[in-house]
């Protein structure tokens, strides 16, 4: 536990998952649900998304749309975490539940800790790590969930506002390039104008329109 | 325990919605992600969408606030979110002092406006 512990990451993760359980309890989801989410989805902005798009009335189809977007940005996570877990002899059933864990705090915890671990036992190793931050994002959860459930309107107010804190912090950490610190700018201005717009998927439209500047303007940028 | 799991229908919803469109990227990543480069154009352009979402997402929260947070007004959830940012940058991006000193602006708006 020493290495999850004693990483900042942690307590982010932790604050984000209190955050989760009491917006699932402030949009009338059940602990149970709440709990299955963060079991089976893994991954903070997809359940964010999920329970505010269903909690604010969007259709299942809508909601989907809006998760598989922003499900996208696991897949090159895990095409750049796999080739550090593979041995040879490794079968691809065998990386199935390490590719599951695989969320932006593993695999940034993967680049740092990895290379201290023989190759062999880096399965293994992702297995521990990955149900020890599922373990203490179930317990966030359920914290958060009774935390909004009891507490007065003050405290239950500050936990609800540590999603977009700690959400739009760490992403503004991650960003590595104009096109991320461009499409985060652009993504928090035109949110509210497709607001406007009542279409159910405002979140969709604003994400790939704003994205999809940012991208063309690091294209023009390269070019010149 | 009906009350621990609720409605099953939300369940169903909640495999259908949410970990199946989620999973899918992570086991395609599994399968295919052989032979992609991390550098990619398409892999930028991906990021940059995904950011932009989750932009979206925490506007939303702001915007059009749930629970207990609509019990805060617009300006000083702005305002603490600004501060909070304002510090994640002078302390040379520590997320963690951002939250508190956000979550503090919010508490002392809160506790002066009465």
């Amino acid at each position: 536990m020493w290495s999850i512990t004693s990483t900042v990451l942690a307590l982010v993760l932790f604050a984000t998952y209190l955050g989760i359980g009491a917006l699932a309890h402030s949009t009338h989801f059940s602990l149970g649900w709440a709990l299955a989410s963060t079991l089976l989805i893994w991954a903070g902005p997809a359940q964010i998304i999920l329970i505010s798009t269903l909690g604010s009335g969007a259709t299942v189809a809508q909601a989907a749309i809006a998760v598989t977007v922003s499900a996208i940005r696991l897949f090159p996570m895990v095409v750049s975490v796999l080739p550090m877990l593979r041995t040879p002899t490794t079968k691809r059933r065998h990386l199935v539940l390490a590719t599951h864990f695989i969320a932006v705090t593993l695999w940034v915890e993967c680049f740092r800790l990895l290379p201290q671990v023989p190759r062999e036992r880096r399965i293994v190793f992702t297995h521990g790590l990955g149900s020890g931050l599922v373990s203490l994002c179930l317990v966030a959860t359920t914290v958060g969930y009774g935390l909004a459930a009891n507490l007065p309107e003050l405290f239950a107010a500050a936990i609800l506002l540590l999603t977009p804190l700690a959400f739009l912090l760490s992403t503004a950490r991650n960003c590595r390039q104009l096109a991320d610190v461009l499409a985060l700018v652009l993504g928090l201005a035109l949110f509210p104008l497709t607001a406007m717009l009542h279409t159910g998927v405002d979140i969709l439209i604003s994400g790939v329109s704003a994205g999809t500047i940012a991208y063309g303007v690091h294209r023009w940028r390269r070019r010149k | 325990m009906s009350d621990f799991i609720g409605d099953w229908n939300a369940l169903l919803v909640l495999l259908l919605a949410g970990f199946l469109p989620n999973e899918v990227w992570r086991m395609l990543g599994l399968w295919f992600g052989g032979g992609i480069d991390e550098g990619s154009e398409l892999l930028v352009w991906v990021r940059a969408v995904a950011t932009a979402i989750l932009a979206g997402v925490i506007a939303q929260i702001l915007v059009s606030p749930p629970g207990a947070l609509a019990s805060v007004p617009g300006w000083l959830r702005y305002a603490a979110v600004a501060a909070g940012f304002a510090v994640f940058i002078v302390t040379r991006r520590s997320i963690f002092a951002g939250v508190v000193c956000g979550e503090l602006v919010m508490l002392a708006g809160k506790w002066w406006l009465g």
